[in-house]
């Protein structure tokens, strides 16, 4: 068992519609990323390749490009098709504002993904 | 187990056996002979050989290893010279290099290694040789036939030390040949004994436009012209004599005149021979237990030279030997050419010319753009069609020639898109026998198993297991249609022809969409061609073409941008930005340095660096800074980050310097006006150099200008200088620089428009060739050069400094750096 937190990121218009931007919670860069089809993804910003910002890549309803090399991974799973990961956060939209848990160990399949978190 | 010996590894013995082990690998012990000293290849493509586009080992269908694979023995380099058929062997010898596989005589049959081989039954396949009529001269060196991958190895060595080449024969390969030998900077004459160009695919009409065009582009066409002799010089070839007395000096010659069946091996065997080897319905010889199949074959008094009827005599023989059908029948085949004669499409089928007085006759000239299409119409079917020039629905009027499938009352409609763009022909409506992939021989009936057998739900999955597709690929709409109709939804592959690989289609056909269904943003392409699904590799590519297509209309949708074209600056390794502004022509002022100085130390630039395009680039910009500095500067954007036109670098011309004959900078600062930011497949940079000395280096840039003695300007494409170094080739000479513009307008255009994405023009020139290139954008081959330009005033006029952003940013959080936000609550995390 983990502590968690919630964290309210704004109005989800606040973010260009296909597009992505960075935010800091908790020293980690998230990049949270608003698809075409209304709905909401969340990841860790950097790429495990060379630390692009994977919130500038582009986008669509599965994936995102890394801008420098063009890394890709899963917007969901956060697998990378190189075989490396980055964390996903869970979204939701409450009132027009994107929330977002992040804790600092997340569970895929039942297993703790570390990812390169801090703790 | 039986033992089959096959006679030939060219493409049909290759094919037959294919067939053979489709239906029963267990069926035979198989042995080959083949005169090659290769795995079998696709001869069709040689003229890509010759002209270097490709490489051998591209066209092989059957690598040597496949033989293995397959248990098949290959005597490779061994030529079958006699079936005892009392004793039943077949005896070959193995050639020497100075043999030709397909020559009469072998040269040392003395010493020749004999191989012998047992056999139950044997396969001719021993194709055809080049036709040499017997005039003197045609031993000398320098005299060639165009039949193999050798022959192509020893033109194009021997190429590289004329000026001057001919090729007898006006017919397909001739011209192919042609083709192949213009990519090797010789001029090529063409020679035809007969009145026209390719006397068995066109009219006399046709004809004419394609000598025309041929003319266009630069080859010489000499037509009713007999050769009596090709004459020495020096001990090797100097020209050519003809009969009406004339002369034409020569440093090469490329006989094509036409194939002959080889049959000696059948004929010293004692097996029936007339023109070709005679065979039955079942494509066996006079002899029960030999059979043949391909180009030496005579069946029903007629003799094929094309793919598709060789197939299908493949399949017959392959039902028949392996007894999966013993009455199996070959009828004879309705023939129909598709081909690309240097960059011109031409389809022909039937007949030419009308010999009946009811035969209806239907023709369409555009002389202009040489465009010519005539349709021959009996008891409401098809005898024969031309369509030179533009062979659009050529797919369709070949299904209804080959299945002899009445035509609709309005026979435009076959000749033209029909209004309301709809399928004219239903693929599910064709016979299960039609013939759908002509390029690779594949009935409807192999392909439809396959996608109900199979699982292939895609046209690459189809062409994977069956071949169709994967010649041409005119077929894949044909295809598709099956996948439909069998199994609801067409799945795709990406695929390397594809412009993106997200939307199955090529480029071309991909600008005609977004044309007709007048698209206008990425994500209309994705729900109008894409079922609504987006792809994350195809969303720039698009972005560039739509913004192509229509220069002014075109929605522009951010998302499908990569980062550096969304904030107008290019990202580096730490998310960081650099910034450079436009200095046309690599001037610049006091006032201006002054400026981009004090905003450098006002926003804390880590770098201040001169770039190869003389320009300067500031580095380390924040993101958030972006606005704020392209202000301070106050100069336009100088596009340092998009694939688009970047600098016009230029040397100081006649101003200063005492070599220069030309004013370099003048005109390269209206050249950089006039281009910038252009968006193109990929970066194009230009120079224009004030003399030959060449210090803007234009030479090596994708469109270089160089000014020579005389107030010329010279007009090179397709230079380099990355990863890749090439010198430009030279487009054209020209009077002045209103003419300068008036050709890179062409040349841009053009490479806008047919470029693959991320192709650099070094690699567009060649591939498509510096010559056709000329003949489309100097002699206007195609006259589409009224509206390349016109497109291309459009797209400049469209240009807007993409830095006025600054001012109004084009989406919210444009320049937002990473926002530090803060927790609204802890909660315990259960997983």
């Amino acid at each position: 068992m983990d502590r968690a937190y919630i964290i309210n990121l704004g109005p989800l218009e606040d973010i260009a519609i296909g597009q992505g931007r960075c935010f800091i919670v908790k020293d980690t860069e998230v990049a949270v990323f608003r698809l075409r089809d209304g709905s909401v993804a969340a990841i860790e910003n950097q790429c495990p390749h060379r630390k692009g910002p994977l919130a500038e890549g582009i986008i669509d309803q599965q994936f995102v490009v890394c801008p420098l090399h063009g890394h890709k991974f899963d917007l969901e799973t956060g697998q990378g098709e190189g075989g490396e990961c980055v964390r996903v956060f869970n979204t939701w939209i409450e009132h027009g504002n994107i929330y977002m848990q992040f804790s600092p160990y997340v569970f895929i399949d039942g297993k703790i993904t570390a990812g390169t978190n801090n703790n | 187990m039986k033992k089959l010996v096959v006679i030939g590894n060219g493409m049909a013995g290759a094919r037959v056996v294919e067939e053979i082990l489709a239906r029963d690998a267990q069926a035979f012990e198989i042995v080959m002979f083949g005169a090659e000293p290769y795995g079998n290849y696709n001869r069709i493509l040689l003229s890509n050989i010759l002209n270097q586009t490709q490489q051998p080992a591209e066209i092989f269908m059957n690598t040597l290893s496949w033989y293995q694979e397959n248990n098949i023995r290959l005597h490779a380099g061994v030529k079958a010279v006699e079936i005892d058929r009392k004793n039943k062997k077949v005896a070959g010898i193995r050639l020497s290099k100075e043999d030709a596989p397909y020559g009469t005589k072998i040269v040392n049959t003395a010493s020749a290694e004999i191989i012998e081989e047992d056999y139950d039954y044997v396969i001719l396949a021993t194709g055809s040789r080049p036709f040499v009529p017997p005039f003197a001269g045609a031993d000398l060196p320098g005299v060639f036939v165009f039949r193999t991958i050798d022959d192509c190895d020893g033109i194009a060595a021997y190429a590289k030390n004329c000026r001057k080449a001919a090729v007898i024969g006006g017919g397909l390969l001739g011209l192919e040949a042609a083709r192949g030998l213009m990519t090797h900077d010789v001029e090529v004459t063409v020679i035809e004994a007969g009145p026209q160009l390719m006397q068995m695919q066109l009219d006399s009409e046709s004809g004419d436009i394609l000598r025309r065009t041929m003319e266009g582009m630069g080859v010489r066409v000499l037509t009713g012209s007999l050769t009596a002799q090709i004459t020495e010089r020096d001990g090797k070839v100097g020209g050519l004599l003809f009969k009406d007395g004339s002369a034409l000096e020569t440093d090469m010659v490329v006989i094509s005149a036409g194939i002959r069946p080889i049959t000696e091996i059948a004929q010293v065997s004692h097996i029936d021979v007339n023109r070709g080897i005679v065979c039955d319905d079942q494509m066996r010889t006079s002899d029960p237990e030999i059979f043949a199949v391909g180009e030496c074959v005579e069946h029903r008094e007629k003799l094929y030279g094309l793919v598709e009827p060789i197939w299908e005599q493949a399949r017959v023989l392959a039902d028949v030997i392996t007894e999966k059908n013993p009455d199996a029948a070959y009828e004879g085949s309705r023939t129909g050419t598709k081909l690309k004669v240097m960059g011109v499409e031409l389809v022909s089928m039937g007949q030419t010319d009308p010999d009946q007085p009811d035969d209806e006759v239907l023709v369409y000239r555009n002389p202009n753009r040489g465009i010519y299409k005539k349709l021959l119409v009996r008891d409401e079917r098809i005898l024969g069609a031309i369509l030179l020039g533009d062979a659009e629905f050529s797919d369709t009027l070949m299904q209804f020639f080959m299945n002899e499938k009445e035509l609709p009352e309005n026979r435009s409609e076959v000749l033209f898109a029909s209004v309301e763009g709809t399928t004219l022909l239903a693929a599910a409506d064709l016979p299960d026998g039609a013939q759908i992939c002509n390029c690779n021989g594949v009935c409807k009936k192999t392909i439809v198993d396959c996608i109900e057998n199979d699982g292939a739900t895609s046209v690459a999955a189809v062409g994977a297991k069956t071949k169709a597709g994967k010649g041409c690929g005119s077929c894949r709409g044909l295809i598709a249609q099956l996948i439909e109709s069998a199994v609801g939804e067409v799945q795709y592959d990406a695929s390397e022809h594809y412009y993106v690989p997200g939307v199955p289609l090529e480029k071309s056909q991909l600008i005609r969409e977004i044309r007709d269904r007048k698209i206008k943003s990425v994500s209309e392409v994705f729900a109008q061609l894409c079922g609504g699904r987006e792809h994350v590799d195809s969303k720039v590519g698009l972005a560039s073409l739509l913004k192509t297509v229509w220069p002014k209309e075109y929605e522009d949708e951010r998302d499908a941008r990569f980062i550096n074209d969304r904030v107008h600056a290019n990202i580096q390794k730490d998310g960081t930005f650099s910034v450079v502004p436009r200095i046309y022509g690599g001037v610049t002022s006091a006032e201006d340095l002054l400026r981009i100085a004090n905003a450098a130390v006002k926003y804390n630039v880590k770098m201040v660096k001169f770039t190869g395009g003389q320009r300067i680039d500031l580095l380390g910009v924040k993101k958030e800074d972006l606005p704020g500095i392209w202000k301070d500067i106050g100069i336009p954007s100088g596009h340092a980050y998009t694939k688009a036109f970047r600098t016009c670098k230029s040397c100081v011309g006649t101003d200063f310097c005492r070599f220069g004959l030309g004013d370099s900078i003048s005109l390269s600062q209206k050249i950089e006006i006039r281009y910038q930011g252009m968006e193109c497949p990929h970066k194009v940079k230009m120079a224009v150099t004030g003399c030959p000395r060449n210090c803007a280096e234009a030479y090596v840039k994708d469109v270089g200008v160089v000014a020579i003695e005389g107030d010329r300007w010279e007009l090179y494409i397709g230079g380099a200088a990355g990863s890749i170094i090439r010198k430009g080739d030279l487009m054209c000479t020209v009077d002045d620089e209103v003419a300068v513009i008036k050709y890179v307008d062409r040349f841009l255009q053009y490479y806008r428009e047919h470029a693959k994405y991320l192709e650099r023009t070094y690699g567009f020139v060649e591939r498509i060739g510096v010559d056709v290139l000329k003949g489309i954008l100097i002699e206007d081959s195609l006259g589409i050069c009224a509206q390349l330009e016109e497109r291309m005033q459009e797209a400049v006029e469209a240009y807007r400094d993409p830095w006025a952003e600054a001012d109004v940013p084009a989406y919210i959080n444009q320049f937002q750096g990473p926002q530090l936000v803060e927790v609204v609550r802890e909660v315990n995390n259960n997983g």
